[in-house]
């Protein structure tokens, strides 16, 4: 009972998929009223949802930088009791090379303060990256509305 | 192109974002200001970002771009209005705004763009004085 409980509470579940393709710098600005949408409907806190949208924008920006774009996915997702934003940005860019480097505060290959990546992992709840150089890459960030 | 209007207030620029910045308008605003602070030989640039809702690091940097401009054009930037959330935000994504003052309200940037440019024109007095002594 107690280990289905565990797996129970740990599984996140998807409750609405919400594509958005991004290729030009005013996307961006739809993209996250559309994010901002979703994250009053699940009713998070201001703060957290500053925190979200400063989060997609500075992945987004990276997309758009190194990558020429990409796509994302918003999803309404809920383990639980709890309710939450998961972003997925997926891209067809150069790749990131050592990923540890890249999360490291104030390294940036681009003319940038370096602090999106790390900075970004700060601001949400979960993070996920991976990439394969040539390939691409795919960030996976989790705010939950009271996290 | 859109573009973000500056106003001018005496010897103060005035700028109010009321919109959602994209890099490109962040840049456009980040020159015409500069170019501004030349032609009408400014002492100070007031910047309301009240109802801005998101600060990240590129709009951060821009801020940040303007004071440092701005300062070596011998004019001073105030930032006033910031949301308690964009605050909160910049400072756990690690930008402290460093060199760029900020105030609560309009009126409280205002008060101090002249306070700092009294006292820079005091300065300046007690070193003629000095001089002449």
């Amino acid at each position: 009972m107690k280990s289905w409980r565990k797996t129970w509470t740990k599984m996140i579940l998807s409750l609405s998929k919400d594509p958005v393709k991004i290729v030009r710098e005013q996307d961006v600005i739809l993209f996250r009223n559309r994010v901002k949408e979703m994250a009053v409907k699940i009713k998070m806190g201001l703060v957290n949802q500053t925190r979200l949208i400063t989060a997609a924008s500075e992945l987004v920006r990276n997309m758009l930088r190194y990558a020429d774009g990409g796509n994302c996915l918003i999803e309404v997702v809920s383990r639980g009791r709890d309710n939450g934003i998961r972003l997925t940005f997926t891209d067809q860019g150069p790749g990131i090379a050592d990923i540890d480097l890249a999360m490291k505060d104030g390294y940036s290959t681009g003319k940038s303060l370096g602090l999106g990546l790390p900075g970004t992992k700060r601001l949400v709840n979960e993070f996920n990256i991976k990439s394969k150089v040539g390939e691409g890459t795919v960030v996976t960030i989790i705010k939950w509305a009271n996290g | 192109m859109d573009r973000i209007p500056i106003l001018r207030m005496g010897s103060f620029l005035l700028v109010t974002i009321q919109v959602d910045l994209y890099d490109r308008l962040a840049l456009t605003l980040e020159a015409d200001l500069v170019q501004m602070v030349n032609k009408t030989n400014a002492k100070g640039v007031l910047i309301d970002i009240s109802a801005v809702s998101i600060v990240d690091s590129f709009m951060g940097r821009i801020i940040g771009n303007i004071a440092s401009m701005s300062k070596i054009l011998d004019a001073e930037t105030v930032v006033v209005g910031m949301q308690p959330a964009v605050a909160i935000t910049l400072i756990e994504l690690g930008l402290p705004l460093k060199g760029v003052h900020t105030a609560l309200d309009v009126e409280k940037g205002m008060n101090l763009l002249k306070s700092m440019i009294d006292e820079v024109v005091e300065e300046d007095l007690d070193e003629d004085d000095s001089v002449s002594e």
